[in-house]
């Protein structure tokens, strides 16, 4: 699936350089270096408490970091508004529990971050989240209360909602873990298709076959380190540590 | 719950009528003197009139004072809600020096003592709405605080991932899922209001019991007086809280 050729002379869309980030004393990410290209689709597993979430809430500033240095196309990110702006305007993410604004409706789910944050008009506004919600494939939906939908199609709106906001790289927080089984492939179809579509993606999940399907880049992390890092061909047929080994016969074996 | 509900509703209803019915005729007994509010006399008519236009203050005065202490009430919460740690100690230090005032203390303290250290001049309506939004606006920032401290942690996450700004994020997501929640506290803060309005009549406001209260000295009918007096709050304060309770209905939809 990986047919994207990476241009070599742009920066990557995404760089973090030996971060570091502690809770007190306890240091949850240790010195973790990776860089995300345009167009890349990387895929993050590991067991609990790993810090997989704490690594891409680095990333779009919902934790902040205590040592090294996180990029955004070549701009260092700090506490400035001028950064927060540049994550808006890249970094969307989807959360394990939807977090869709339960008194608003779907399309005003939609429609709330563009009108505020990127000063569309109303009705362009929603265009676009009447887009973004044919390309979920619930548009007949538009005007229902999250309450009054599945958690797949909840989810599927959370991630229009991100679209909305048109970033250039989105990031998935195990997006299907607190789905029932079988809504979690209606999910994961959405998910294909946007990195079909040439979406930048960084998404912790366990599903093992969507991985195979779209990930470019496989990491592994145990421990809030990076244990191993490749593409995703090597990643499964030839894992180096022997905890990857584990962890990877774990969870396929259900 | 439904079914509850219902039982409630009916068995309120009840309560009034019989206690009005008793009333009316315990009127016929010699020791009481329901002339002086006979809607069939002159005199009694003029008198329930007296009553009723009390009416006009305490409900003025109690909307008033409660619009300016949800308004600061909601700052103060703010403050508290903050990541400045001294604005934090300004909310606690508000909200508890507010809260061990007696009500009565302010209104005499913002009537008498304000116009003195602040020279400035304040009727009478203006210092008991400022005195009752004072003491009500510690309340209130406790409401708001916990209403918003009940609102999920996922939603500033959401908001801040759409890009929204901190106020856009408590005006647009935090606020209005909070104010659905503290409805309720929010309502019964209305009729804490309207029964504390009647304090401000100690310093002469013509409200319901200023109004009760002079006639009284006129006609010396005490007993049925302030029965009407309780009448008079009682009906009020039930339309509120049905009205409260009906709108909390339709905002759970
Ligand atoms: N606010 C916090 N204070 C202290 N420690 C925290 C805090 N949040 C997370 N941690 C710790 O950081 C570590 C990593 O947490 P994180 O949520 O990133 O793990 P994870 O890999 O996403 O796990 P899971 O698969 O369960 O979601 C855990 O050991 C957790 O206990
Ligand atoms: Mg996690």
């Amino acid at each position: 699936m990986s047919t994207i050729k990476h241009k070599n002379n742009s920066p990557p869309l995404i760089r973090m350089s030996q971060v570091s980030k502690f809770f007190g004393k306890f240091q949850v990410l240790k010195r973790i270096s990776l860089d995300v290209k345009l167009g890349e689709k990387m895929v993050i597993c590991g067991p609990s408490g790993a810090s997989k979430s704490i690594l891409i809430r680095c990333i779009n500033q919902l934790e902040s970091h205590q040592q090294g240095k996180i990029y955004i196309n070549g701009t260092e990110l700090d506490d400035s508004s001028s950064s927060a702006k540049l994550v808006r305007q890249n970094v969307g993410m989807v959360f394990q529990n939807f977090n869709l604004f339960p008194h608003l409706t779907v399309l005003e789910n939609l429609t709330l971050g563009p009108i505020r944050a990127r000063k569309f008009s109303k009705a362009d506004a929603q265009d676009v989240a009447m887009r973004y919600l044919e390309r979920v494939k619930i548009p007949e939906q538009a005007y229902k209360y999250p309450r009054q939908l599945s958690g797949g199609q909840q989810q599927r709106v959370a991630i229009a909602r991100s679209l909305c906001m048109e970033p250039k790289i989105m990031l998935f927080d195990e997006p299907t873990s607190a789905l029932d089984p079988e809504m979690i492939n209606e999910v994961l179809e959405v998910m294909s298709e946007l990195a079909d579509n040439g979406m930048t993606m960084i998404c912790v999940t366990h599903e093992m076959a969507f991985a195979r399907r779209v990930a470019d880049t496989m990491v592994f992390m145990d421990h809030g380190k990076i244990l191993e890092k490749g593409s995703a061909e090597i990643f499964f047929e030839s894992p180096k540590s022997e905890r990857c080994k584990a962890f990877l016969k774990k969870i396929q074996r259900y | 719950m439904w079914v509850h509900r219902k039982f409630v509703g009916f068995s309120k209803v009840r309560i009034i009528c019989l206690i009005i019915a008793v009333l009316l005729l315990s009127g016929c007994s010699d020791q009481w003197g329901w002339y002086v509010v006979n809607p069939s006399t002159e005199s009694g008519r003029d008198n329930l009139y007296f009553l009723l236009s009390g009416f006009y203050y305490t409900i003025l005065l109690s909307l008033t004072a409660i619009s300016i202490s949800i308004i600061t009430g909601l700052l103060i919460a703010l403050l508290g809600l903050s990541d400045n740690k001294f604005l934090r100690t300004v909310n606690r230090t508000y909200v508890e020096i507010v809260r061990s005032v007696p009500v009565l203390v302010l209104i005499l303290w913002v009537y008498y003592g304000l116009p003195q250290l602040a020279d400035i001049q304040i009727n009478v309506f203006w210092a008991g709405v400022l005195a009752l939004a004072l003491s009500d606006s510690a309340f209130e920032a406790e409401i708001f605080r916990a209403g918003v401290q009940s609102v999920n942690k996922g939603q500033y996450e959401a908001a801040k991932s759409v890009g929204l700004s901190y106020l856009d994020t408590m005006r647009y997501v935090i606020l209005p899922q909070a104010v659905r929640r503290i409805l309720p506290a929010l309502g019964n803060q209305l009729v804490y209001m309207l029964k504390m309005s009647s304090l401000v009549s100690v310093i002469g406001m013509p409200e319901l019991t200023r109004k009760a209260n002079e006639l009284v000295v006129v006609e010396y009918r005490s007993l049925e007086i302030y029965t009407i007096l309780v009448l008079e709050y009682l009906v009020l304060i039930l339309i509120v809280s049905s009205a409260v309770r009906w709108l909390e209905r339709r905002w759970k939809n």
